[in-house]
């Protein structure tokens, strides 16, 4: 894989074989990069800070609340956030019992968490693979550092669309809760 | 479930803590938008608004006071692993008519001090190779190799000593049409070379025969094909793409 978007031969391929373009020109015309690239990197370089320190503050915050309980799988989740999967697709009737966050999704927001330190990590590697070499060999190289940082983006949005799409489908009161904090159940009947 | 605290509220008190809740979400998010807007508004500093420029500086200031170290080698590769075509990327200041005949290197060692140096001088001393994998700040890298003279070599042999005590290095092309600035930490550091020779070959005039720099401490862009003049600066040297809206250290 050769990643380059300012030759745009952002691709999978090898030799002068391409199997998958990821970026049609149309996508770079459509959000207006080309010829950018210093402004995209002084963005990147400084936006880098605000999500390490945001996604630092997050873990520190869950640990210390407690919270953490509530988010990392525990020995039901991978049996379970199978069911969870059949209930979204209205393939099982009922979701099964959960607290905060159901099985499937103590695995994604667990996962994006370690998605987030890997960005973090990968990120080290190829903004100064010199000073880190250790780091930088330890992930297989610049080069690999660089794939891996990449997947990780490509991933970070299918999570971000995924979970847009999953927030639609919920309805109001979990997003009312996502913002305010709380749930509201009706009163039980009488 | 009895995880959560629980409480039975009226639905007034529900509407009344939904509208504080939304409206604290939606001053954050005019928030950002107008940060955003703010942003861009500002005004440019060479090429990019003056906050992200102040950052990027922050980010140099802590890379060469506290993580960059001599000890830190660019990756080592075997001769078997150099790429057989070495690209090239870019012409400017390197126009395939020069005279590299009648080249000398200027050295300017302080205000009105300025030295003529020779390319078969610059060659006897001793010779360095370096093979490392060469990365554009566009995205792309391969593994090259170069041989020349250790640029801390060529500062103890001509007592450079006192002017390499300043904080940068400026290099122009003869033609002053491509000009780097460079942090004298980093272009002290051991695999810094004033190169002549690429694969064993004198260096080929789009790779800027005769004498080039090439620095694994820092992106292409830094690496000055065809160098005409060298000087010694506190303050720093014009850079091309610096003033393009790169970052000035873009080092590695």
């Amino acid at each position: 894989m050769l990643i380059y978007w300012a030759n745009d031969v952002y691709r999978l391929g090898w030799g002068d074989k391409t199997v998958l373009k990821f970026f049609p020109d149309s996508f770079y015309k459509a959000l207006n990069i080309p010829f950018r690239l210093a402004e995209g990197m002084s963005l990147h370089f400084v936006f880098m800070w605000l999500f390490a320190i945001n996604g630092l503050l997050y873990v520190l915050f869950l640990i210390f609340s407690g919270e953490w309980k509530l988010i990392v799988p525990n020995k039901r989740s991978l049996k379970e956030s199978w069911q969870v999967i059949l209930h979204d697709l209205h393939i099982r009737k009922d979701p099964p019992p959960h607290k905060k966050y159901n099985a499937a999704q103590r695995i994604a927001y667990t996962a994006v968490i370690f998605m987030g330190l890997g960005s973090l990590l990968t990120g080290i590697a190829i903004f100064k693979p010199v000073q880190f070499h250790t780091l930088c060999a330890m992930l297989g190289g610049y080069e690999w550092a660089r794939i891996e940082h990449f997947t990780l983006t490509i991933l970070f949005t299918l999570f971000f669309l995924v979970h847009i799409m999953q927030v639609a489908l919920a309805g109001w009161n979990n997003f009312r809760g996502m913002v305010a904090g709380f749930e509201v159940e009706p009163p039980p009947a009488p | 479930m009895s995880d959560f605290k629980e409480e039975i509220v009226s639905t007034k008190e529900i509407r009344k803590r939904t509208i504080r809740s939304f409206l604290v979400f939606f001053l954050l998010i005019a928030l950002a938008v107008f940060g955003w807007k703010w942003l861009n508004r500002q005004p440019s500093d060479n090429g990019v608004p003056k906050p992200l420029r102040t950052v990027l500086d922050a980010n140099e200031n802590i890379f060469t006071n506290y993580i960059f170290s001599n000890y830190n080698l660019s990756k080592a590769f075997a001769p078997a692993e150099v790429v057989p075509r070495t690209r090239v990327n870019g012409d400017l200041g390197v126009p395939d008519n020069f005279d590299t005949a009648a080249w000398k290197l200027q050295l300017i060692r302080g205000v009105g001090d300025t030295q003529l140096i020779t390319l078969n001088e610059i060659k006897a001393l001793p010779k360095t190779e370096v093979i490392f994998d060469f990365k554009c700040i566009e995205g792309w890298s391969q593994v090259t190799r170069w041989e020349g003279v250790k640029f801390s070599d060529f500062v103890k042999k001509y007592n450079l000593d006192q002017q390499a005590a300043l904080k940068y290095v400026g290099l122009h092309t003869p033609d002053n049409k491509y000009y780097v600035g460079i942090d004298t930490k980093s272009i002290m550091q051991p695999q810094t070379i004033l190169c002549y020779e690429m694969n064993g070959k004198p260096l080929p005039m789009n790779q800027g025969a005769p004498l080039r720099l090439i620095i694994p401490v820092k992106y292409g862009i830094k690496h000055l094909k065809r160098i005409g003049t060298i000087f010694f600066s506190d303050q720093r040297p014009p850079d091309y793409w610096f003033e393009q809206g790169y970052d000035y250290y873009a080092g590695l």
